[in-house]
């Protein structure tokens, strides 16, 4: 194909003032309202430090301990704020290192733009010194990334990479600057970009679907909603209430779809999935109407697609064409922001009423915590459970702390028994399932939230997979309270290996270091509670800590997840033991 | 059902976008049969033709998961009775085996080809028409020894009288008028 340059250089325009490349990174930076971002500088990337040098005042930069954890703080920042994350990273390693985080934040749909740092343009393809083609390695992995070879190309660049990280369904963006662009000196200006031609963000709202689908919705007896992060993500949180009111559907919600409602609202049924809660799961295939609510279909929600929703016609509201009837056949989709087409539901449906529907969810709710939920929350045995120091700290932080998580069971326990008030109060890693995005993203979750609390709930094994990240937080003194659930062992792996592989623990018990040591060396205050007696005081003294805190916990040591949707079985088969 | 598609897909003329074209059925393991990319009737919009074998459901899904990329502008799954389509095929053969007797020329006639160029050494068949078509011919002249074969991948345009992409441009024009 012909090489050609994407973005336009611009022509002289009035009000155009001269500087480096590097110094048009910042400024774009600030143009489109970044505050803060999370990097690592080196060789590639260090005439934009230079430049950032100059704008301390302007735009906070975290120095992360590496660049995954650059990427995961801009993730945890994008999710609490709805803004977009900002990375920088260096050539070669530097943009290795990012790929997790960005892979993650795809997965997800978390806006970001990552910059990366590139050899000179001179040298490009000639195996140099920290030299990747990182425009290839993430290629599969980004929304859309772009190398940019000469200074005037980075206006246009990065505003392009914004609009494209925020809008529609959003994702991460890479732009990678050689080395010379960086360094060469143009004429800047400035200006947004609103519209590009071959992309369109969100679809045109049909009104025949809207119109489809509220037949559907008004004529069905036995309808359920699933709630996903499009919600949030949409900022439609107001518009899925508006409509739960009217339609009086009982409403699930996905991991990422965690606190796009309250926990206690009463059409609440809980969480999706295979450790979500039995009633949502075990009704889906009595449902007879699903409303799909920007979520996805993943099949850690579905199990089994050939025993799923098998009663059920499927209303699909979605912003990704691309979604619709990829997992799941869309009888009605419903193409557009939930944003707009949730009211324009609402308007059209007619004042529904599922009460006796409800009650069997109830019954279920009932069968769950006589089966699961008591002994968990309040165990007869000695060791404690995660559920309960995780119910505990729900409460003590006023059930209204921003919630992050790693990746393992602490994950599932959490997503299960903390609870949420507001909205953006989850971050955690769905898609990807990243063991080691905990840490780093509480990090960014509570530079994007100063005014809440943020509680990382982490297990020994994710942790020490970014635990290098306590040296950001001491350093640039981010109060982020993070409880360990430590059990020493990689606990959900132990757990399958309990169920499916005949309990031969394969590599999954942790010999770890002390903890107390650790976040000491790093001057964070640290507690280790061993006994029940000791963690209301223990919880009460981290949530009243003004600073960084680690409360670590050692749990039972073989604890399970349940209930548990086994991997590829129906829902209908959910095991509450 | 496994059946043939073609797929055209238009784009903004950009580098790296054959490869994330390309990556999108790597992911699914769907081996390409053929793939031409060239400029289309529209000033700057590039167009890929991609033969595959697939499901309709896979195809769709593929079109969409393309159709995603920033640059793609539209991805359109056409099926065999949609389009007219064509292979070009090159012969190399000794220019002695054609003074043997007439069965090249014949075949030549027989086949609708054409001679590009004959040296001492070597001539050069051409040939269009469909895959089967260029295979057969070479299945009968290499019986007189063809030392080189080789043949381009399909182009094709639709039958539909409507031009799809140019109903797309006119409305992501009107778009960007709304926008300001």
């Amino acid at each position: 194909m012909e090489t050609q340059t994407q973005a336009k250089s611009q022509e002289k325009p009035a009000g155009a003032i001269r500087m480096t490349g590097a110094e048009a990174v910042v400024r774009s930076l600030l143009n489109e309202g970044t505050e803060i971002l999370f990097g690592y500088p080196g060789g590639a990337i260090m005439p934009v430090y230079d430049a950032l040098y100059s704008f301390q005042k302007e735009l906070h930069h975290v120095l992360a301990r590496h660049e995954q954890g650059a990427v995961h703080a801009a993730q945890g920042y994008a999710r609490v704020t709805g803004r977009v994350g900002v990375a920088i990273v260096t050539s070669g390693p530097g943009a290795t290192n990012a790929v997790t985080g960005i892979a993650d934040a795809m997965m997800d749909s978390t806006p970001l733009v990552v910059i990366s740092g590139q050899v000179g343009s001179a040298l490009l393809g000639s195996d140099a010194f920290q030299e990747t083609d990182v425009v290839g390695v993430t290629q599969p992995i980004t929304k859309w990334n772009f190398q940019v070879k000469k200074a005037e190309d980075i206006p246009y660049a990065i505003a392009r990479a914004f609009y494209i990280a925020r809008s529609g369904r959003p994702g991460p963006v890479l732009i990678d600057i050689t080395k010379d662009a960086q360094f060469a000196s143009f004429d800047y200006h400035y200006e947004p970009v609103r519209f590009i031609r071959s992309y369109r963000p969100t679809p045109k709202v049909e009104p025949e679907q809207i119109k489809a689908a509220a037949r559907l919705i008004n004529f069905a007896r036995k309808p359920l909603a699933l709630v996903g992060q499009g919600v949030i993500l949409g900022n439609a949180e107001q518009e899925l209430l508006d409509f739960l009111k009217k339609s009086g559907v009982p409403a699930a919600w996905t991991l990422l779809g965690l606190s796009a409602m309250p926990s206690d609202h009463p059409q609440n049924v809980g969480m999706l999935g295979m450790h979500g809660n039995y009633g949502p799961n075990i009704k889906t295939n009595e449902a007879d109407l699903i409303i799909a609510i920007g979520m996805r279909f993943d099949d850690r929600v579905t199990g089994d697609l050939k025993n799923y929703a098998t009663n059920a016609k499927v209303v699909h509201l979605e912003i990704d064409e691309a979604e619709i009837n990829k997992n799941v056949h869309a009888d009605v989709p419903v193409l557009g922001d939930v944003k707009q087409t949730l009211p324009l539901l609402t308007e059209t449906i007619s004042q529904g009423d599922h009460s006796a529907w409800m009650e069997e969810f109830r019954a279920c709710d009932r069968i769950e915590h006589e089966r699961i939920i008591r002994e968990e929350l309040a165990p007869s045995k000695k060791g404690m459970t995660m559920g309960e120091v995780i119910h505990k700290a729900s409460k003590a932080f006023n059930d209204d702390a921003i919630m992050v998580t790693d990746v393992g069971q602490h994950q599932m326990m959490a997503s299960r028994y903390f609870r949420f008030k507001q909205t953006r109060s989850v971050v955690t890693s769905g898609g990807l399932g990243t063991m080691g995005f905990g840490l780093p993203a509480a990090m960014g979750a509570k530079l994007g939230a100063p005014q809440r609390q943020v509680c990382l709930f982490v297990g020994d094994g994710g942790f020490q997979m970014t635990i290098q990240e306590l040296g950001t937080i001491f350093q640039s003194k981010i109060p982020v309270k993070i409880v360990l659930l430590n059990n020493n062992f990689l606990g959900m792996v132990r757990q399958w290996q309990e169920l499916f592989f005949d309990s031969r623990y394969a590599s999954t018990e942790l010999i770890n270091p002390d903890f107390q040591t650790v976040a000491k060396g790093y001057h964070i205050e640290t507690v280790k509670v061993t006994e029940r007696e000791e963690l209301d005081q223990a919880i009460a003294k981290m949530v009243a800590h003004e600073g960084a805190y680690l409360l670590e916990v050692v749990v039972e040591k073989e604890g399970n997840v349940f209930p548990m949707v086994p991997a590829g079985a129906s829902v209908s088969d959910i095991r509450l033991e | 059902m496994q059946q043939e598609f073609t797929l055209s897909i238009f784009s903004e003329n950009h580098v790296g976008l054959l490869n994330q074209i390309t990556t999108v059925f790597t992911r699914r393991n769907l081996n390409i049969e053929s793939l031409v990319t060239s400029e289309s009737a529209i000033a700057g919009i590039h167009k890929f033709t991609i033969v595959v074998f697939s499901s309709r459901e896979e195809i769709e899904k593929v079109a969409r998961q393309i159709e995603k990329r920033i640059d793609v502008i539209k991805a359109f799954v056409l099926t065999e009775d949609e389009i007219i389509h064509q292979e070009i095929a090159l012969y190399k053969v000794p220019t002695r085996t054609l003074l043997n007797g007439n069965e090249i020329e014949k075949l030549v006639r027989q086949y609708g080809a054409r001679i590009l160029e004959i040296t001492e050494e070597y001539t050069v068949i051409e040939k269009t028409g469909h895959h089967k078509e260029t295979q057969e011919l070479f299945d009968k002249m290499d019986q007189y020894g063809v030392v080189q074969f080789t043949r381009s991948g399909r182009i094709a345009v639709t039958k539909a009288k409507a031009e799809l992409l140019d109903n797309y441009l006119r409305k992501a024009e009107l778009d960007k008028q709304e926008l300001n």
